[in-house]
């Protein structure tokens, strides 16, 4: 059985009025424990409403999302622990920072889940420590702080809550490039570390293949594929028509194949590029 | 959070829709004045035949009137009940301290059709008129103020950002109060204290936003030479055109109409 699935889903925005619109259109999916899924599309292609639903902030129009098994909306009154189950990190999260300290504002979600004093404590430690958030900051206030560091504050504030899936959606958008890389790798040593699943809605192709074992594709409200991440980048024109691209390495590597030159398709990495150009090199006797 | 229909702008493509906005203001204006110098059922008549041909002719479903009428549907009971109770005359029905005379009868049918008619003529206005236009037209309308010195341009150019960002606050709170939910903020159960408690994570980080938006607003415009009203220009000019003149000969034939059902028609009393 799957951590969690999807099964038929639908969302439709203003149901009934002239400007009814559907967001998310029968959707089928599983999602194992462990997985780190990227879920790449264009603007409008209805990602930000599919994770909206994975936690249960918004309820399908049709279909059902099983979390172990279990409807999610099988006690509606209970979808408060779906949601500790199944944390989502919304885009641009500073801007729900509200407490007087930065540890205050982490600790708001474990709070709400009714721990005692001391687990928060250790909660709130621990996950400004997977965020890098430095320990001296915890006492400010969260308005004080630089807006990467807010970013992390924002982060960890769902990370807390030690949640079984967790949800980034464009955790990186706005950071400076150094900042969204350190993000990134602190995003995948966490999931390495407590082996979580990870969901990461990007628009950066790289960041997807940088850390994503499995890519979903949304384009016009559907599912168009769900795949590891090295095939569906081996797709790059089928990516093209839907104003997404591959990674630069990737069309790089993809440029030197058509050139004639036998390397495999859907490198992701710029190391896994440079491992393989090597290696044909040696072969040619040219290294 | 979206449901607040009262005051909403409906769009869609009608003769009302079209319609000279300082002509809307102004014969609200009239519709309401006259809706309540009806004085006997005739002219009760004509102002709710015109309603409803106001009504049909905005070609906004008649599900959202009535939405706007919800609203105010326990004020329309309550105070018809205390008219039906407390008329002069004769009384037809008698119990304890309640006494219904004919009188009552009268004034409480009078009441609530006054105030539905007064609701569906203020809705038909804001379903047909976007915010825009309808500032656009009172700072028109209020333009004579200028004489006492009154900035009538500064004032429609706040009441349209205000109305800009209502929107905008709104979907801002739909977000905040959606991430908050995501860290388990409760705001649906809970004693009223609790409730209000419960408001804090999501107000403070609204406030915080709508000082950064309107200091970024308040350079934006400074950086495109804002600088008040004087010697600005429109864009948009507004112009009285034939189905402006026809819709005020309506107009002032459903006032003849009203004014001559008083006059020559019985009263009810």
């Amino acid at each position: 059985m799957s951590l969690l699935s999807a099964r038929d889903l639908v969302y439709t925005y203003s149901q009934g009025m002239p400007t009814e619109h559907i967001a998310v259109d029968h959707l089928d999916f599983d999602i194992e424990q462990g997985d780190f899924v990227g879920v790449i599309g264009h603007t409008g292609s209805g990602k930000s409403t599919l994770v909206q639903m994975l936690n249960g902030l918004l309820k399908p129009t049709a279909g059902t999302i099983k979390l172990d098994g279990v409807d999610i909306w099988a006690k509606p009154k209970e979808i408060r622990k779906i949601r500790f189950r199944v944390g989502l990190v919304f885009q641009y999260p500073e801007y729900q920072l509200f407490e007087e300290t930065v540890a205050k504002d982490i600790a708001f979600g474990p709070s709400n889940m009714g721990l005692d004093a001391e687990e928060i404590e250790n909660r709130v430690y621990n996950a400004a420590k997977f965020v890098g958030l430095k320990h001296e900051l915890l006492e400010k206030s969260p308005f004080d702080l630089s807006g990467g560091e807010k970013r992390r504050a924002a982060i960890a504030g769902v990370i807390a809550m030690d949640p079984d899936i967790l949800i980034l959606d464009e955790p990186c958008a706005g950071l400076d490039p150094v900042g969204r890389d350190i993000l990134l790798s602190q995003i995948y040593h966490y999931h390495k570390e407590r082996g979580n699943t990870v969901i990461l809605v990007s628009h950066s192709m790289e960041d997807v293949a940088t850390v994503c074992d499995r890519v979903m594709v949304m384009n016009h409200s559907k599912l168009t594929m769900f795949d590891t991440a090295q095939n569906i980048f081996s797709r790059g024109e089928e990516l093209g028509k839907m104003s997404l691209r591959v990674p630069q390495i990737t069309s790089i590597v993809d440029s030197l194949i058509e050139e004639g030159i036998p390397l495999e398709k859907g490198v992701l990495t710029v190391d896994k590029a440079v491992l393989e150009i090597t290696e044909f090199l040696k072969k040619e006797g040219r290294l | 959070m979206r449901d607040v229909t009262l005051g909403q702008y409906f769009p869609c493509d009608s003769v009302l829709h079209r319609l000279d906005p300082r002509l809307k203001i102004v014969s609200l204006i009239g519709f309401i004045v006259l809706t309540f110098c009806t004085f006997n059922y005739f002219s009760l008549a004509v102002v709710v035949a015109t309603v409803i041909a106001a009504v049909l002719l905005s070609r906004v479903p008649v599900k959202m009137y009535l939405k706007s009428l919800k609203v105010i549907i326990i004020i329309v009971i309550i105070t018809s009940l205390l008219n039906l109770f407390y008329g002069q005359g004769e009384p037809i029905f008698e119990w304890w301290i309640f006494k219904v005379t004919w009188a009552g009868i009268h004034n409480a049918i009078f009441v609530c059709l006054r105030i539905v008619c007064l609701i569906l003529f203020s809705s038909v206005l804001t379903f047909t008129t976007s915010p825009n236009d309808l500032t656009d037209a009172l700072e028109r309308l209020m333009k004579p103020l200028t004489i006492f010195h009154i900035k009538v341009h500064e004032i429609a150019m706040m009441m349209t950002i205000a109305l800009r960002f209502v929107p905008t606050l709104l979907e801002e709170t739909d977000k905040i109060m959606a991430a908050q939910k995501a860290r388990g903020a409760d705001m649906e159960s809970g004693s009223l204290v609790s409730r209000v408690k419960a408001l804090i994570p999501v107000l403070v980080p609204l406030f915080v936003s709508s000082f950064r938006r309107a200091y970024e607003l308040a350079v934006a415009m400074e950086c495109r030479c804002y600088q008040g009203g004087k010697g600005r220009t429109r864009m948009k000019q507004l112009k009285l055109k034939k189905r402006d003149y026809i819709s005020i000969a309506i107009c002032l034939l459903a006032i003849a109409g009203v004014v001559l059902c008083n006059i020559f028609l019985p009263q009810i009393h």
